[in-house]
């Protein structure tokens, strides 16, 4: 595939044209997740573990079982038990995620299921479920799940990566170096060491996870579902139920925002069992509660960080301690928070140690860039501290050390074209970078950091008769990827956006596409859609030249017409011209392509924060923010700019008030949008956007995923901006008011 | 020394015939502490292949938890993709996305 | 079960509710107008926000049964004969939805806020929507939608 010059010239990249579910979305005719319904539907519904850990000595359905409207009742014992198969360990946890056996890891834990006639009937039937526990200690932090005689929750497991490992909390170390530690801290003249901590915060995505299953008796079964990918929702269910692939056709519904919690599977098993169970469809939507005790959230993260630069703002050794939480299940952002910890800057000396704990939380799912926020909060926080006390700019510090092309990543490999230095001279280039401050105003730079991923898709581009373009991929759609998508099937076919429209097909419609996540749709699934485009370029070029009885090289495709060069006498042809004599010169014209992605281009950001803090509450209020991005080459840049504000507002909400409150009892006690606030729109000033475009020569026009660069950057961002209005160093998230209150005041008792 | 951190200078831009092999420091006990070696393979399988002769155990490991970069990209699937004497090779835990 | 008449998007409308289900039950779930979406329940986000009489509501914090002889305007009721309303069309040409699950919520209170003040200022806009959770957008292009279309509808050009 021909690479990006950077130099294209382009009829719809880089243009804003409406997106083409567009209407359906401001109509209130989209269809998500909750809003499918069948005949003879029944209502299921999920009885939860009120303790965060306990033992299951015994389940009695027999009268929830009785009650009148009650069709099934489902507990751990009807799944397969896939304890045993090695292979699947992530699938067995999986498993006993969405429903409990032997034991509940949190509170919230799926303990049974119930499909009956009505809400209240389902209601009713859980209270009518009898479960015995025997509870246990709970383990709700890091520093608990260390303790030397610490509950265990589980008593097989071992620290992966440990020589000679013990049963414990810990399941994973994870390493990387380079260089001698020793060697570059004696290089430093200046050093700055800390700890940082984040406490767990949600997704927050609006739609609660729903769906509708139905299955008969011949064990084929049909999912509708609100998800990131409806193939990982297949083969998570099948598996889990031990249903073949074949036999399980997922509809993907409308998808009310994911942000990487919508890539496993939580209800959709449970459904279609309990479809199994009763011979009726089930549907089952959590409550808002629900989502907030039994998905998963990005859980809290001790970080330590130690630092060492030259008095000329040379960064010489970096060192990195980090404990992710997992919750219930081994799994946690460790590995990404590891790798990304460092990764945008050159470093000769580094050693980072990261290891993965579980707790007695819900299992943690992917967020949006899982694990590199709360790593980069510790970083960039620190290279604040150090660019100041070596009196430099904090952007010429990083400038000074930033990766680019050809240095050696914390994470082993060798960068590519990457465009860190390009963002970090656009915030030095920016007004805001200069603009006056108030008093008990600061402002606060950041950079952040994401791989950004390829993986597998597929998408096909059917020609229908009348010259207009169907485009069938099955990547869901979360932030107008079918805009994208459409954009470039008419920038190659060279016809109107207006006549491309874009499907997302159920799983027995389109080939394997892995997961909307990993910032992956417009670049890979992207791709399908090109060399799907190129392949119907390809047979319109046979067709006119069977139409004009000529060599099919002599034919040429351009500005949406067939042509041959130089001929007088051949008149071109468009699109529909051949589309309408497509039945007698071979038949339909369709296009298809399927790929694993290659070349990936990494993906920066660096971003401009101002805090106003008031000194009488601590109250913080983000009033200027700029946030600049590479993305490579925008396809629909309101789309890009929209992953970036919206990344920066879910930082925002990171840094400053999101995080679940737990009482003694790993009880949680914010499970609503009233306590867990994630920013209003009164919270927030306008989101000021620069989009940097350094092709990624991996893609035909230079695109880069953009979706989870823009969360990295905020938390330190805005600590850093704080940090600079108050003159105290915060290590602690969220920077809630009490606790910015007290760090002002206990400054002030020091001084 | 012969590292190059800044990107200066690389010391495997030298004439040699193999693709260069990083392995994760988590292997170190399972390879001796050869993290850094040389191998002949003319993709990523063949390459995995060799490695688990020389250290039985470990193709399985590669294979099943790994990504593998070649020449700084990262790629999920790289059972054929061939790698040229030059290579790079990192292998690196996954990372999935959100 | 009750037996309610009430006018739903402008049309009369009748249906069958128990005495503890709320209004958006009824609209989603007894009129199929799904449009109207559930995000908590709780009235914490504003996903259900309808007009109810004139007055921006949460539609599941309102018993379906008070809506005997009422007035209430979804989503659904926005565009007049296949005619998108400026709000609408602001939406989709400053790409102000992403997911689009907050979206009908948004546009409700959006038109009732304009039908009271047509020239809001940046500040009224947010505070008028603050009951309205989006995750996506960081609500920029949002408030510009509700500005722009603000502009529009006096005549100005955006």
């Amino acid at each position: 595939m021909s690479a990006a010059t950077g130099e294209q010239k382009f009829r719809w990249v880089g243009t804003r044209p409406v997106r083409p579910d567009g209407h359906d979305k401001v109509t209130g005719r989209a269809r998500y997740g909750a809003d499918f319904s069948l005949p003879g539907m029944l209502c299921g519904r999920v009885l939860r573990s009120p303790h965060a850990h306990a033992r299951i000595l015994k389940i009695d359905t027999a009268e929830a079982l009785a009650l009148e409207g009650v069709h099934a009742v489902l507990t751990g014992d009807d799944l397969p038990d896939l304890t045993s198969s090695e292979e699947s360990s992530s699938l067995s946890a999986a498993s006993r995620n969405i429903m409990a056996r032997d034991k509940v890891l949190y509170h919230g834990h799926a303990v049974a299921a119930v499909a009956a006639s009505t809400p209240e009937v389902a209601r009713e039937a859980l209270a009518l479920i009898r479960v015995e526990y025997e509870v246990l200690e709970s383990v709700l932090g890091i520093e608990e799940a260390l303790a030397d005689g610490a509950p265990l929750l589980d008593e097989e497991l071992r620290t992966k990566g440990e020589e000679d490992p013990k049963p414990s909390n810990v399941a994973a170390k994870v390493m990387f170096s380079n260089g001698d530690i020793e060697v570059g801290f004696a290089l430093a003249d200046e050093i700055v060491e800390r700890e940082f901590t984040t406490q767990a915060v949600h997704q927050g995505y609006i739609e609660p996870h729903a769906c509708l299953a139905q299955m008969g008796e011949d064990g084929k079964a049909t999912l509708w579902v609100s998800s990131q990918g409806q193939f990982a929702i297949r083969s998570m269910t099948a598996g889990i139920l031990g249903v073949e692939l074949s036999h399980l056709r997922v509809i993907p519904a409308e998808i009310g925002g994911g942000v990487g919690g919508k890539t496993t599977v939580y209800l959709e098993p449970l459904a279609v069992a309990l479809s199994r169970k009763s011979g009726r469809p089930v549907k089952m939507v959590m409550s808002r509660e629900e989502v907030f005790r039994g998905s998963g959230p990005a859980l809290g993260t001790r970080i330590k960080v130690k630092l060492g630069a030259t008095r000329e703002g040379r960064l010489v050794a970096a060192q990195a301690l980090l404990h992710y939480e997992a919750g219930g299940f081994p799994g946690s952002s460790v590995q990404a928070g590891a790798m990304t910890i460092f990764s945008s800057y050159a470093l000769e000396h580094l050693e980072i140690t990261g290891y993965d704990v579980v707790v007695n939380k819900p299992k943690g799912a992917a967020y949006r860039a899982p694990g590199a926020p709360m790593a980069a909060f510790a970083t960039e926080s620190l290279m604040d501290e150090l660019a100041t006390r070596l009196e430099i700019d904090p952007v010429d510090f990083r400038l000074r050390n930033a990766a680019k092309e050809g240095v050696q990543s914390a994470f082993g490999p060798r960068f590519r074209r990457i465009g860190l230095v390009e963002t970090l001279e656009a915030i030095q280039a920016h007004p805001h970078y200069r603009a006056p401050l108030k008093p008990n105003q600061g402002r606060g730079v950041a950079v952040g950091f994401w791989f950004n991923a390829g993986l597998q898709s597929s998408a096909s581009v059917n020609v229908n008769e009348d010259g207009t373009v169907s485009v069938v991929s099955g990547s869901p759609d979360i932030g107008g990827s079918r805009a994208s998508l459409a954009i470039m099937a008419a920038e190659e076919l060279g016809i109107e956006y207006e006549a491309v429209d874009v499907t997302v097909a159920d799983t027995a419609s389109v080939g394997f596409n892995d997961v909307t996540g990993g910032s992956r749709v417009t670049f890979a699934t992207g791709m399908a859609v090109i060399e799907s485009a190129r392949e119907v370029i390809q047979q319109l070029r046979e067709r006119a030249a069977s139409i004009w009885d000529v060599e099919v090289d002599q034919v040429v495709w351009q500005e949406g017409r067939a042509c041959v060069p130089d001929s007088k006498e051949i008149e071109s042809l468009d699109l529909k011209a051949i589309a309408d004599q497509a039945g007698e010169t071979g038949g339909p014209i369709t296009g298809r392509h399927s790929l694993s992605a290659r070349g990936v281009g990494m993906g920066f950001g660096a971003h401009i924060c101002d805090v106003q803090v008031d000194p009488e509450t601590g109250r913080v209020e983000v009033v200027r923010y700029t946030a600049v991005q590479d993305a490579g080459r925008a396809i629909h840049p309101s789309y890009v700019e929209g992953q970036m504000q919206g990344g920066v507002a879910q930082g925002i909400g990171w840094a400053l008030n999101e995080e679940y409150i737990y009482n003694a009892d790993g009880e949680l006690q914010n499970p609503g949008f009233l306590d867990y606030r994630i920013p209003v729109a009164s919270d927030l000033p306008m989101i000021d956007t620069v989009i940097v475009e350094v092709p990624n020569d991996g893609h035909p026009y230079g695109v880069r995923g953009v979706g989870e660069v823009p969360i990295v950057a905020p938390l330190p961002a805005v600590a850093n901006a704080v940090c600079a209005a108050t003159g105290v160093r915060f290590t602690d998230l969220p920077l809630s008011p009490p606790r910015v209150l007290k760090g002002i005041e206990d400054a002030e008792t020091v001084s | 020394m012969e590292s190059n951190w800044d990107g200066s200078a690389s010391p495997f831009q030298k004439e040699r015939k193999l693709a260069h092999v990083t392995l994760p420091r988590s292997l170190s006990e399972k390879v001796e502490g050869e993290l850094e070696l040389e191998v002949d393979a003319r993709n990523v399988r063949a390459l995995i292949r060799a490695l688990d002769l020389r250290f039985p155990g470990i193709g399985e490991i590669l294979s099943g938890q790994t990504a593998v970069a070649i020449d700084g990209e990262i790629l999920s699937e790289a059972g054929i993709e061939p790698l040229s004497a030059q290579s790079e090779v990192h292998f690196l835990p996954r990372v999935g996305g959100g | 079960m009750r037996h309610i008449r009430a006018t739903v998007d402008g049309e009369a409308t009748e249906f069958l509710c128990d005495e503890g289900s709320t209004l958006l039950d009824a609209l989603r779930d007894s009129l199929q107008k799904t449009g109207t979406k559930e995000g908590c329940g709780t009235g914490d986000c504003g996903a259900c926000s309808v007009i109810f009489d004139g007055r921006l509501v949460c539609a599941c914090l309102v018993l379906a049964a008070e809506a005997e002889g009422a007035t209430v305007e979804t989503v659904e009721g926005i565009s007049k004969e296949g005619v998108l309303h400026p709000l609408q069309r602001h939406f989709l040409e400053d790409a102000a939805l992403q997911c689009g699950i907050c979206t009908p919520g948004f546009l409700v209170a959006a038109k009732n806020l304009l039908e009271r003040n047509v020239d809001p200022s940046e500040e009224e806009v947010r505070f008028w929507l603050a009951g309205n959770l989006c995750r996506c957008t960081g609500y920029d292009k949002i408030i510009r939608a509700v500005l722009n279309t603000a502009a529009e509808l006096r005549g100005e050009s955006s």
